[in-house]
């Protein structure tokens, strides 16, 4: 491992904390365009950190120290993903101690500590929420394995950066099974990450409400850090997608600052396709009823088994 | 040597045990001195498997004692040491727990539950150094009955006599197939040391006979569905000490059983035996996890979580001998290591687990989940340490569950490899379930402790709660320790069991990666794990958001009532409950359950909501099993008139045809 290897570990590190909030603020405007409202500035997410961060913060006379915790594990868990998943570079030190698997783990973890957080206080809204929460998770979270389990087939290897590196060296297009795990992806990401159809970011409405009846306890810096963190977990989520599907401008190897030069931009095109086009299907799709939310992911987790066996099937 | 310091220890227990006799009604005696005791003896076996593992040498010793053709025969081996280490380290921190557990005046005496504890102790050690299957047999009902009388402590209440009976029926099915098994593996040669069995040449079926019956046998002591009927009344009915001796260990024997006949005993596993353990066991994990999504009684969850867990154990060992039977020795071995993995992880997680709950129903006298909750702020030290095992047995990283799943999915990874079609394409399908299983865990485990530590107090009498002793803590601590050490040492720990992978499979998995903190055993893939980079650099990241955010932001912090949305009434019976918790996983897959519903009038004074849910196979299996014994009875019964005119006609009418047949012959 050498240093310009844990440089462009760093960058990483770095440009996923600092675009995060920007790819929320650019699929809120292309939304908005789509619905032909003005559009809020893209740097709005950032000052509601701002914002948030600097006011005084209020906790539930009973909240335990679980609940002072979890922001900060929440966090953690969304900045050591956004380290393990080859977004510019594949030669990323951090990604031997931790593959796809132990990705979906920590991803797991962040969730299981947000839901503990929610039933803290001991509110109706928040077991809520962390019950809904659970409901999705469980099934979104094997749906995801058995997407990484295809490209894992492909690529003999459960190493994100080895998938990347081998389906980046192949040919173009897709092949069939990942076809399925794609369109298995797509569902998993607007599910995990309280996306329209499965949950409204916009309201605050007791019959949908997931993530923000989760966080509904939280003020000022730690309602700032779950922000932050969801930021980052769409932000991870579309760069997990990028790293199976699109791994094309992704630096491989040992490739200097001129491979970073390519891979910056890149990834910066690829991300504003893939808030457009979220953008898109939030626009075109309703809201769904909550217990119709099992069936959407049920959908998903079969594509992705479908996808495992095509793959099989075709022995690609 | 170690094979007879090991049966000093064992014998050690026993004497533990008889010297509870001296003082039967001491609390003192029995509590702080016999069982730290015997928690220190758990410690050196512990110890003493360790160095026969790292050694892994094999030592025999047959001691004249017992049948008059067939003396004794012990042997310690890599196999049997592994399990060693798993009853001595596990049960240390159980015994330290007891210690402070057990008090007076609840059902059978100290001094009598001292004996039959560690009599239960000592027969699941013999049960582990047994080389014929004589003693192995005795060890084996030694250790039910032990139980048994250890799960109808309270045998003044009847659901728990019902529960240690149906737990000693299902024992003795189990253990009629082990006794077969063992008198097919003779394979003709009415030699009953397993040093003639694995010589014995069986044909096929014979050996498949041999290995079905050791499934059952050992499935219905280890919880497999369909035979797992007994756990989720068991485990709630015996004392909690007990139910994680039960859970953590005793089930692990009947693992141990499987692959010593599996894998040891029968020699080459024909690979198709393997595909029966791998799908019943894929179908144990969905099963049990389902119903633990569904309960309501924090020991019932537990339970059937057991058998979630029972269910990846013997999907393990079905992969293990699907890749062994097809040559596949390396990938073997990987799937080996899983399962073995897999029981150290569950025997710490499960027992820390069940001995959180002991001490919560010490503190509040309920199991109810529906009746508890806000512990966190009542038993801090129950409530954190139990948090270990809950995040453990979830399978989050870099805790102990996780590595062990890991390694089994990624022996699933192969399976497209293998040389037979069909199988090699339903097996990755397999992985769907696997990974299901795991998330769905995740949910009950959320449910489990969210709802008995988080949140507000359901009841006012829970105000009273008080935390554990100073040697439940002791005993909670070792195991929530064992699950950090399994969760961040798994090379090391990989490396001690490769012993056993060299001895069953005849293949060591390589260790590709120089680093003693990296895991990377996947043959031939460039696969890494590494928990305790994954741990430090998690805490980093943490510790440095936190300072920053404290440093860069110095705005205090203000306590205030939590937001009632105005309307100023609530009441903490209007969180969430253990029903509420479950009920997508009831809606979802109600065709599953068997489920009693109770639903009030619209015009109802008192409005009543009653839920029971009940398992399927009752009504599909059992239900019909036991009325046709009964209706034979019956029919057997009319033989029996009980007048000795009656029976000395039966007499002369054998006396009648014994002659006939003489004298035709």
């Amino acid at each position: 491992m050498s240093a310009i290897d844990w440089i462009t570990q760093v960058l990483e590190v770095v440009v996923a904390l600092a675009a995060a909030p920007a790819l929320l603020g650019w699929l809120n405007q292309c939304r908005a365009w789509l619905q032909n409202r003005r559009a809020p500035s893209l740097w709005l997410p950032y000052r509601n950190l701002r914002k948030l961060l600097h006011k005084e913060a209020v906790i539930a006379e009973n909240a335990s120290p679980l609940f002072r915790i979890a922001p900060y594990v929440v966090f953690g868990s969304m900045v050591l993903a956004a380290g393990i998943i080859p977004s510019m570079g594949t030669r990323l030190p951090l990604v031997v101690s931790a593959d796809a698997i132990a990705l979906v783990g920590l991803f797991a973890a962040a969730r299981v500590f947000m839901t503990l957080a929610a039933m803290d206080v001991g509110t109706a809204f928040g077991t809520l929420g962390a019950r809904r929460e659970m409901m999705v998770g469980f099934l979104a979270e094997p749906a995801l394995l058995m997407v990484i389990f295809v490209a894992s087939l492909i690529s003999s290897s459960t190493a994100l950066p080895v998938i990347t590196e081998h389906l980046a060296s192949g040919h173009l297009g897709l092949s069939p099974g990942l076809a399925f795990s794609a369109v298995a992806f797509v569902l998993v990401l607007l599910a995990e990450n309280a996306r329209i159809p499965v949950d409204n970011p916009a309201t605050h409405l007791e019959l949908t409400m997931i993530h923000e009846a989760m966080v509904l306890e939280y003020s000022a810096r730690h309602l700032a850090l779950m922000e932050w963190a969801a930021q980052l977990k769409l932000f991870n989520y579309v760069c997990i997608g990028f790293a199976l599907f699109l791994p094309w401008g992704v630096a491989t190897g040992h490739i200097g600052p001129v491979g970073l030069l390519v891979a910056i931009p890149a990834l910066a095109v690829k991300l504003a396709a893939a808030g457009a086009g979220l953008a898109l299907i939030e626009t075109v799709s309703a809201k769904m009823r909550v217990m119709r939310i099992p069936e959407f992911l049920g959908t998903a987790f079969l594509f992705a088994v479908l996808g495992l066996l095509v793959h099989v099937l075709l022995g690609a | 040597m170690l094979l007879v310091g090991c049966i000093a220890l064992l014998l050690g227990w026993a004497g533990i045990g008889l010297a509870g006799l001296l003082r039967p009604r001491s609390v003192f005696f029995t509590g702080r001195i016999l069982f730290p005791l015997g928690a220190l003896l758990g410690l050196a076996l512990a110890a003493l498997g360790a160095v026969s593992l790292v050694g892994g040498g094999i030592e025999r010793l047959v001691l004249p004692i017992g049948l008059p053709g067939l003396p004794m025969h012990l042997r310690l081996d890599p196999l049997s040491s592994v399990f060693l280490v798993l009853l001595g380290a596990s049960s240390g921190g159980i015994s330290l727990f007891a210690g402070g557990y057990f008090r007076a005046g609840e059902g059978t005496a100290p001094g009598l539950l001292c004996l039959q504890y560690h009599l239960f102790l000592a027969s699941m050690g013999w049960v582990l150094i047994a080389d014929d299957a004589y003693s192995f047999l005795v060890a084996w009902e030694l250790m039910a009955l032990s139980s048994y009388f250890l799960v109808v402590t309270q045998h003044r209440i009847p659901e728990i006599r019902r529960a240690g009976f149906l737990y000693l029926l299902m024992a003795h099915v189990g253990a009629i197939c082990l006794l077969l098994c063992f008198g097919v593996l003779q394979g003709g040669s009415w030699l009953f040391t397993f040093h003639a069995m694995r010589a014995a040449h069986l044909s096929p079926g014979w050996a498949s006979a041999a290995f079905l019956l050791a499934l059952v046998g050992f499935g219905a002591k280890a919880g497999l569905v369909p035979l797992h009927v007994w756990l989720p009344e068991a485990h709630p009915a015996a004392p909690s000490p007990v139910s994680a001796l039960m859970s953590g260990v005793m089930l692990k024997t009947a693992v141990y059983g499987m692959l010593r006949v599996g894998l040891d005993l029968l020699g080459r596993p024909l690979w198709w035996w393997g595909l029966v353990p791998l799908i019943l066991g894929l179908f144990t994990i969905f099963y049990g996890v389902l119903f633990a999504a569904v309960q309501t009684d924090m020991k019932r969850l537990l339970a059937y979580s057991s058998v979630e867990n029972i269910g990846i154990v013997f999907t393990g060992i079905g992969l293990t001998i699907v890749f062994a039977g097809s040559g596949m020795r390396v990938v073997a071995a990987l799937a080996l290591l899983a399962t073995l993995y897999h029981c150290l992880n569950h025997a710490f997680m499960k027992s820390l687990l069940f001995l959180g709950t002991g001490s919560v129903l010490h503190a509040t006298g309920e199991r109810n989940l529906g009746r508890l909750g806000g512990l966190i702020h009542r038993m801090p030290w129950v409530a954190w340490l139990t948090l270990i095992g809950t995040l453990a047995i979830a399978g989050l990283p870099p805790l102990n569950g996780f590595v062990s799943e890991w390694l089994l999915l990624q022996s699933f990874l192969f399976a497209d490899h293998l040389p037979h079609a069909f199988v090699n394409l339903l097996i990755p399908m397999g992985m769907a379930l696997v990974a299901l299983g795991a998330a769905l865990a995740g949910y009950v485990m959320v449910k489990f402790y969210g709802v008995i530590f988080l949140g507000q107090p359901r009841e006012a009498s829970l105000v009273h709660a008080h935390d554990c002793g100073w040697l439940e803590r002791i005993g909670l601590a070792w195991l929530a320790l064992g699950c950090l050490a399994l969760g961040l040492a798994p090379v090391q720990v990989i490396g001690a069991l490769s012993a056993v992978t060299a001895q069953l499979i005849g293949a060591v998995v390589p260790q590709a990666s120089a680093h003693w903190w990296l895991l990377a055993p996947v043959p031939g893939r460039p696969v890494s794990y590494g928990p305790v980079v994954f741990l430090t650099a998690t805490l980093a990241v943490v510790l440095l958001t936190a300072l920053l955010v404290r440093l860069t932001y110095r705005q205090r912090v203000r306590r205030a009532p939590a937001w009632d949305c105005g309307f100023g009434a609530l009441t903490p019976r209007m969180q969430d409950t253990a029903e509420g918790f479950g009920q997508p996983i009831r809606h979802l897959f109600q065709s599953f359950f068997d489920i009693e519903r109770e639903l009030p009038a619209p015009a109802d004074r008192a409005p009543r909501y009653r839920i029971a849910i009940r398992e399927r196979i009752w009504k599909l299996l059992y239900e019909p099993l036991s009325g046709a014994v009964e209706r034979l009875a019956n029919t057997a019964a009319r033989l029996q008139q009980g007048r000795i005119s009656v029976y000395l006609l039966y007499s002369f009418a054998t006396l009648l045809v014994l002659l006939t047949v003489a004298l035709l012959s």
